[in-house]
């Protein structure tokens, strides 16, 4: 009670000063009528002087402000009222007893609510709970099981206030222990050096104790070996524990040394020496390099073969000619392949139709001709240099079949100058291949079969030469002479022979000295054999001292025959043709009374082995079966002939040139009395044709005159007729069909002769 | 040498020959009867399309290679000759 009348006297003191109206007198009354009430008060007061004190020190007020918190009545108006009166309040307190009865009274603010009694007595009531207030309270939720959204009952009220990810991992899981694992390694083996530090420290010890007081020391190092040996006990069981340093008796010791002064040597060397290197691997370039390869091993194989001591020092020799005139020779010559090409390709562009013609033409009018066919001229080769020269000669190639060989002369005795011999190409008609010349006229030619490059040529002077093609000399390779028993007279012809048996290289010359020469190649030198001597019969006259002399007749014409080796004919100036073996030097196997001028040209049929035929310059050509000594068919041509050709693809087709420059085809099967082609060639009539030759592969001919032009001709589909296929009969060719063709017409002759 | 010599000089003098000229293996020209100018163009162009010729021919067979490459146009045929180092180019009018 006197507490609270201690405090009722402070209330009033201080509630002097307020002097509100109503709860002045309040105040005054309730403090003196009633005891209870007076606590009342005293409780009304004290709370409404707690807000006053509060301010002013809070301490005091710290144990009473829960019950302010958890209920207060609406006095705090009170308390308002009379906070403001603070500041006064110690100066007022002496003042008086008086006024404390009136201090009672509350002042308000102004713009306090005002509540009723029973509206400040209300609780209100807060609860503290762990909701955070931020969570939302009405989640929804799309229901597809009910298609519709549902309120979510729980929301998670949990707020983070701060996170941080820390360091920390338990023991036991997997990354601690290993991290334990590895820090026990490395104190084990701190432990262990120390250990060893330490035993050996102890050691020490232990010496030097027994070292300085060898008795009575006993115990110390037995108490220090026991110690070690404690430690040694301690330290398997906890070896792992780190030797903690202590500060007062561990003492650490460094030096530093000094540190040497670091230099820098450097060293540049040139640079090594670097070339860039690109290239392409092509399919095609690796195959070039494989056959490049090839060809090395196959050189160096060959070399080990052929090589002799001599041969090797001038093989050296030569090869080192080669590669330095190699390097020192301009670069233009490694052009030539090209340019030949660029030649070809440029003339086949100006000839362009010729070459059409060549390869396509053929003459539709031949089906209305009858049987008469046409020469269609193709190209025309000549040279400025064998402008004057007369061909004297014609030789197709055997291997390459666009290539032939002319051979320039004069067939003029008193007009006798240089020779040529010209290779020319079909495909290149403005400019030979090869040029060859010589000093005296060249009279004939002949291409080896199995050789095709070397070309043996008769002269007009009587020698005979050898050119070898692959050589671009414009010399002969070999060259008979007066001592190598050249002839005395023009060689008229010459024809390669088969190697003989030494495998050397054979040929055969005929001359208007009589003699039939046989020249070997021996060791690049020409060796001759007579092997005939054309005798005119029934010339032979005994002279003086019984020589026996005879008037050499004069060859001009000889030919082989195809399959009987030993066997030829010649034909000579009086107009005879021997038949000739190679055996029988002094005697002539048979004799034809052929002609009555020179023999110009003799001919076996490519097929049939019977049948040959001659020519003449009396105007006549003639067939013959070499059984019988007349002739079994015989053509006057009106004009000297200078050269008669058999077909190579027919047994029964033939063709002449005469020298009034018409060139006559004939086919036995068709029509036997009459060419079935009779054309002038050349454009002047004084040009005399001289030769004529088929092209074995091509229907083609070339044609030479005595203008030095050659000419060629393409045969129409008239004069190369196969025998017609009949009804169910299947065509057979080949060389017994052509030999059944003449024979059937040489049987008809026969018959009729036989008849006759 | 005096053979090549002959045979380039009687292309050039053949019927139609425009022009004649001689390029190396990295399409410069080194003998030409044109102009300056045209001959470059010529090399350039042509060297390359020649490689890609060659390289065509090549890749089908390996055994094979270009002989020769003719253009023909409008005006005039071009024709173009390979060798192991030098390309010989001829351009030439055929008459028709």
């Amino acid at each position: 009670m006197c507490r609270s009348l201690v405090w009722i006297f402070c209330a009033g003191k201080l509630g002097r000063r307020e002097r509100s109206d109503k709860d002045e007198g309040l105040w005054n009354c309730c403090f003196l009528c009633l005891p209870g009430t007076v606590f009342s008060i005293c409780c009304h007061l004290l709370h409404a002087t707690l807000p006053q004190i509060s301010p002013s020190s809070p301490v005091p007020t710290s144990g009473l402000s829960l019950a302010v918190i958890f209920s207060y009545k609406r006095s705090v108006s009170v308390g308002r009222g009379t906070r403001k009166r603070d500041e006064d309040s110690g100066t007022e307190v002496a003042e008086g007893a008086d006024e404390w009865a009136q201090s009672k009274a509350t002042v308000r603010p102004p713009d306090q609510l005002e509540l009723t009694d029973a509206e400040l007595k209300e609780e209100f009531t807060r609860i503290l709970t762990a909701n955070n207030p931020h969570a939302p309270q009405n989640i929804v939720r799309y229901s597809f099981k009910e298609g519709t959204y549902k309120l979510i009952g729980f929301v998670d009220q949990l707020a983070v206030h701060f996170s941080q990810v820390g360091n920390l991992i338990p023991k036991d899981s997997d990354e601690g222990r290993r991290q334990r694992y590895r820090n026990n390694l490395v104190t084990g083996s701190e432990e262990s050096a120390k250990l060893v530090i330490s035993e050996a420290e102890v050691v020490e010890e232990e010496d030097e104790p027994k070292e300085a007081e060898a008795g009575s020391q006993t115990d110390v190092p037995a108490a220090e070996a026991a110690e070690k040996v404690a430690e040694e006990l301690m330290t398997p069981k906890q070896p792992k524990e780190r030797k903690l340093t202590n500060k007062f008796n561990f003492s650490e010791r460094a030096s530093q040394t000094f540190n040497n002064p670091l230099r820098d040597r450097e060293c540049q060397m040139e640079p090594p020496p670097r070339t860039n290197f690109s290239a392409t691997a092509n399919q095609w370039e690796i195959y070039d390099a494989y056959v490049e390869e090839l060809e090395k091993q196959e050189k160096t194989k060959e070399k080990e073969k052929a090589k002799t001591p001599v041969a090797k020092k001038m093989g050296k020799m030569a090869m080192r000619k080669m590669t330095s005139m190699e390097s020192q020779s301009d670069d233009i010559t490694k052009v030539t392949q090209a340019a030949k090409i660029v030649e070809r390709m440029v003339n086949q562009n100006t000839y362009d139709d010729v070459a059409q013609d060549f390869k396509y033409y053929e003459d539709a009018a031949d089906e209305y001709r009858d049987q008469e066919g046409t020469l269609l001229p193709l190209w025309k080769f000549q040279n400025d240099k064998a402008k004057r020269l007369a061909v004297t000669a014609l030789c197709w190639n055997p291997k390459y079949n666009d290539l032939f060989a002319v051979g320039h002369g004069s067939y003029d005795f008193m007009k006798q100058s240089r020779g040529m011999l010209l290779l020319y190409s079909m495909k290149n008609p403005s400019f030979p291949e090869y040029i060859f010349s010589s000093e005296s006229g060249i009279m004939c030619l002949d291409m080896h079969m199995d050789h095709p490059y070397l070309v043996v040529v008769g002269h007009y002077d009587g020698n005979v030469a050898i050119y070898n093609l692959k050589k671009p000399h414009s010399q002969p390779s070999f060259r008979s002479s007066a001592k190598s028993g050249k002839h005395t007279d023009p060689v008229w012809q010459v024809k390669w022979q088969k190697d003989d048996m030494d495998n050397n290289l054979n040929f055969f010359s005929v001359s208007s000295d009589g003699r039939i020469v046989s020249w070997t190649l021996v060791k690049s030198e020409l060796v001759h054999t007579d092997v005939i001597k054309l005798k005119v019969e029934g010339s032979t006259t005994e002279s003086l001292e019984g020589l026996q002399l005879y008037t050499v007749g004069c060859g001009t014409a000889f030919d082989f025959h195809k399959e009987i080796d030993y066997m030829f004919l010649v034909g000579t100036e009086e107009g005879k043709i021997y038949k000739c073996s190679k055996s029988y030097s002094s005697q002539f196997l048979d004799t034809y009374d052929a002609h009555n001028m020179a023999v110009d040209a003799v001919s076996w049929n490519p097929y049939h082995t019977k049948v040959f035929m001659s020519c003449s310059s009396d105007w006549t050509v003639k067939i013959w079966d070499h059984t019988i000594k007349t002739p079994m068919f015989i053509y006057d041509l009106n004009s000297a002939v200078g050269d008669v050709a058999w077909a190579p693809y027919s047994s029964t087709v033939f063709a002449a040139v005469t020298t009034n420059g018409k060139t006559h085809v004939f086919d036995l099967s068709i029509n036997k009395y009459e060419a079935i082609c009779n054309q002038p060639v050349v454009a002047k009539k004084k040009n005399k044709i001289t030769h004529v030759q088929f092209n074995p592969i091509h229907p083609i001919i070339i044609v030479g005159d005595d203008r030095g032009h050659v000419t060629c001709l393409k045969l129409s589909p008239n004069l190369r007729k196969m025998p017609k296929e009949k009804k169910g009969q299947e065509v057979q060719k080949g060389p017994a069909v052509e030999i059944a063709k003449l024979d059937k017409l040489l049987n008809l002759v026969r018959e009729v002769k036989t008849k006759i | 040498m005096a053979e090549v010599e002959e045979t380039l000089k009687r292309i050039q003098t053949h019927k139609g020959v425009i022009g004649t000229m001689v390029v190396n293996a990295e399409g410069i020209p080194i003998r030409t009867t044109l102009d300056n100018s045209t001959t470059v163009q010529y090399a350039g162009l042509l060297h390359q399309l020649t490689m890609k010729a060659r390289s065509t021919v090549r890749d089908i067979d390996p055994q094979n290679d270009l002989t020769f490459l003719r253009i023909r146009s409008k005006k005039h045929e071009i024709m173009v000759a390979p060798d192991k180092e030098y390309l010989l180019i001829v351009i030439q009018n055929p008459c028709e």
